[in-house]
């Protein structure tokens, strides 16, 4: 994984979260509090500016998603915004301390993809089954593990990570929240997607499509 | 001295706060993280940590960080995560409400008090005073 691709992947992200945010915030207007498109949008908005001022070095992909994380963690607001600062920052600080100069290939980075999602469930202290981020990004992981040991390149094994992601968020559908804004309703919240779970989906597929496009 | 970080999601909710709290305690250092850095309602984990480190530098026996809601947490924990161990000792997070418990806690903190008795008096359930006693108990308007 490269600098220039973790830009292109933020940049992909930023312009997928643009086109669904009416979705999003509809999603989160079920369950929520009606915010998480409009919040994601702008935090994503602010971090390409902020990509665009700083890519000193655009070929260290760790800074680069610490930057990010940073970003989002101070403009997305709320617990979403928290929680996905927690996994980029995480994702770069694991990137950065890879010995090795050569861009990872998937097997090296199924660690710093569990760093990110370890650091959404250690924060929101939750797991999975309780409808929120992490029914994506679980399944996610875990298929990008099995892809990474099956020795499947980027694109493939991002590939499978995004089917995952997508196929988990879409399981969140019955499931009641006992997590966040959404737990207030209780078994109300059965019956709609978690938006989390959706919007956790269109970031990976956004880095899966990135990594096709350079494969 | 003790100061007061004020954490929420409506930087409005918060200098309204601010100003109470100085007509109240004009002594007691009050720092607040309201919003996000792009200035729409939420929280921000940077914003927090500077709000931190200013109290501290202000206060040498501590600050107690008061929060407007659950969901402001997440981003109290991420900043609080950033400070030096040095800077962690002396620093308590307060359940108590956020209106009712600042207020108290900014005026104990004005009166001398340690950081535990700062943050036991923030504490304290909301309302127990803020009605007569012989007010009725369901709430209606009395008489």
């Amino acid at each position: 994984m490269s600098g220039t691709l973790v830009a292109g992947w933020l940049s992909l992200a930023a312009a997928r979260i643009a086109a669904e945010r009416a979705y999003l915030t509809e999603l989160d207007a079920a369950i929520g509090d009606g915010d998480h498109g409009i919040n994601l949008h702008r935090g994503f908005r602010t971090l390409e500016a902020r990509l665009a001022a700083d890519a000193a070095e655009p070929d260290a992909p760790g800074p680069l998603l610490v930057l990010a994380g940073r970003a989002i963690t101070g403009t997305v607001g709320g617990a979403s915004g928290a929680l996905y600062g927690r996994a980029l920052m995480r994702a770069g600080a694991a990137l950065e301390a890879r010995s090795s100069d050569r861009p990872a290939g998937p097997g090296q980075l199924v660690a710093v993809f569990w760093a990110a999602v370890d650091g959404v469930a250690t924060l929101g202290r939750s797991r999975p089954g309780e409808k929120t981020m992490l029914d994506a990004l679980i399944p996610a992981a875990i298929a990008f593990e099995a892809a990474g040991a099956a020795e499947a390149d980027l694109a493939t094994a991002t590939r499978r990570a995004a089917d995952a992601a997508e196929a988990g968020a879409l399981q969140t559908l019955p499931l009641v929240a006992t997590k966040g804004r959404a737990s207030y309703l209780g078994e109300r919240s059965a019956g709609h997607l978690d938006p989390g779970a959706v919007s956790s989906a269109l970031i990976l597929r956004a880095l899966a499509d990135v990594a096709a496009e350079r494969a | 001295m003790v100061a007061l970080v004020l954490v929420g999601h409506s930087p409005e909710l918060l200098s309204g706060l601010r100003a109470m709290l100085a007509q109240a305690a004009p002594e007691t250092p009050v720092s607040v993280a309201g919003g996000t850095d792009a200035g729409a309602l939420g929280t921000s984990a940077p914003r927090i940590l500077r709000a931190v480190r200013a109290a501290l530098a202000d206060a040498p026996d501590g600050a107690v960080v008061l929060l407007d809601l659950g969901s402001a947490a997440l981003a109290l924990e991420m900043a609080l995560d950033d400070l030096d161990p040095a800077e962690r000792v002396r620093v308590r997070v307060s359940r108590g409400a956020l209106l009712e418990g600042a207020v108290r806690a900014a005026v104990e903190a004005a009166g001398g008090g340690a950081l535990a008795a700062v943050l036991a008096v923030s504490e304290i359930p909301p309302g127990t005073d803020k009605l007569p006693d012989d007010w009725p108990a369901d709430g209606r308007p009395p008489g």
